[in-house]
């Protein structure tokens, strides 16, 4: 029989093992998950594609059903578990997007649909549109100045 | 079918990138989006991000650096088009869609859904 060891030593175990095989399976659980959603986003492109559709209309249909899948599996309550499991893996893609626009928006609905739901929504979503769109702008100013210049 | 491959593997590295940046730095998921988007619209300013989007398809179109990458196209396209005008109504012109299916889907699901009892 093994000697059992005491909790102190345990702990000590635990400590050393944990953060390296930590960091380990979490990139793998990311890269996986990750690369699994853009898969499922490069169908849903070529499919659209294969209709016949053209450069443009590709990219916003494939965006708007990778959004609502996003959307619809948060609603289940399945997104957040694939979030548990992939981690960045999960939040990076545009489907991550709609999770943290669902998620408190659902947790806060007690809360009322204008100040609950409505606000609580661009809770994440809110700081990816303004630093985003801030971003475009400063791109847009520096572009401009870059051809006057060229 | 290799396309599907690429954006698989595309798509997971760039998650990759943001799973290390949460695991070594502590940076909260909210603040690797942001992150990612205002990095998605530099690399597309520089022209950088669009061979990405030619290599991997949809594994550089789903992350949201995708996301900043269809802002600064747009931005870039207006200013083109309707000089210093273009840098107010390109970006959000071009993320219409995405911007607009993502409140009213959200809205939608999350006053239809119930939230898990937290425990």
């Amino acid at each position: 029989m093994k000697k059992p060891i005491s909790k102190h030593e345990y702990q000590k175990l635990v400590e050393k093992k944990a953060p390296g095989s930590h960091v380990v399976r979490n990139l793998f659980a990311a890269f996986f998950t990750g690369g699994l959603i853009c898969t499922v986003g490069q169908g849903i492109m070529m499919l659209v594609k294969s209709f016949g559709a053209d450069k443009d209309t590709v990219a916003a249909v494939t965006s708007i059903t990778m959004i609502f899948l996003g959307a619809f599996l948060t609603g289940i309550n399945v997104y957040d578990e694939i979030g548990k499991f992939g981690g960045a893996g999960a939040s990076v893609p545009i489907t991550g997007f709609s999770n943290s626009i669902v998620s408190p928006a659902m947790e806060f609905k007690k809360e009322g649909y204008v100040m609950g739901v409505g606000a609580k929504m661009f809770l994440i979503a809110g700081p990816v549109l303004v630093y985003g769109i801030f971003a475009s702008v400063v791109a847009g100013i520096v572009y401009f100045i870059w051809k006057q210049v060229m | 079918m290799i396309d599907l491959l690429k954006a698989f593997l595309l798509g997971g590295v760039i998650c990759v990138i943001g799973q290390l940046l949460i695991d070594l730095t502590k940076l909260t998921p909210a603040r690797i989006m942001v992150l990612f988007v205002v990095c998605g619209v530099v690399l597309g300013l520089l022209g950088i991000y669009p061979c990405l989007v030619d290599w991997g398809g949809a594994g550089a179109t789903v992350p949201l650096t995708g996301f900043g990458n269809v802002l600064a196209k747009g931005v870039m396209k207006d200013v083109d088009e309707f000089g210093f005008l273009g840098v107010f109504t390109g970006g959000v012109k071009a993320a219409a869609a995405g911007i607009t299916a993502a409140v009213t889907f959200g809205y939608i699901i999350a006053i239809t859904s119930k939230a898990r009892i937290k425990k």
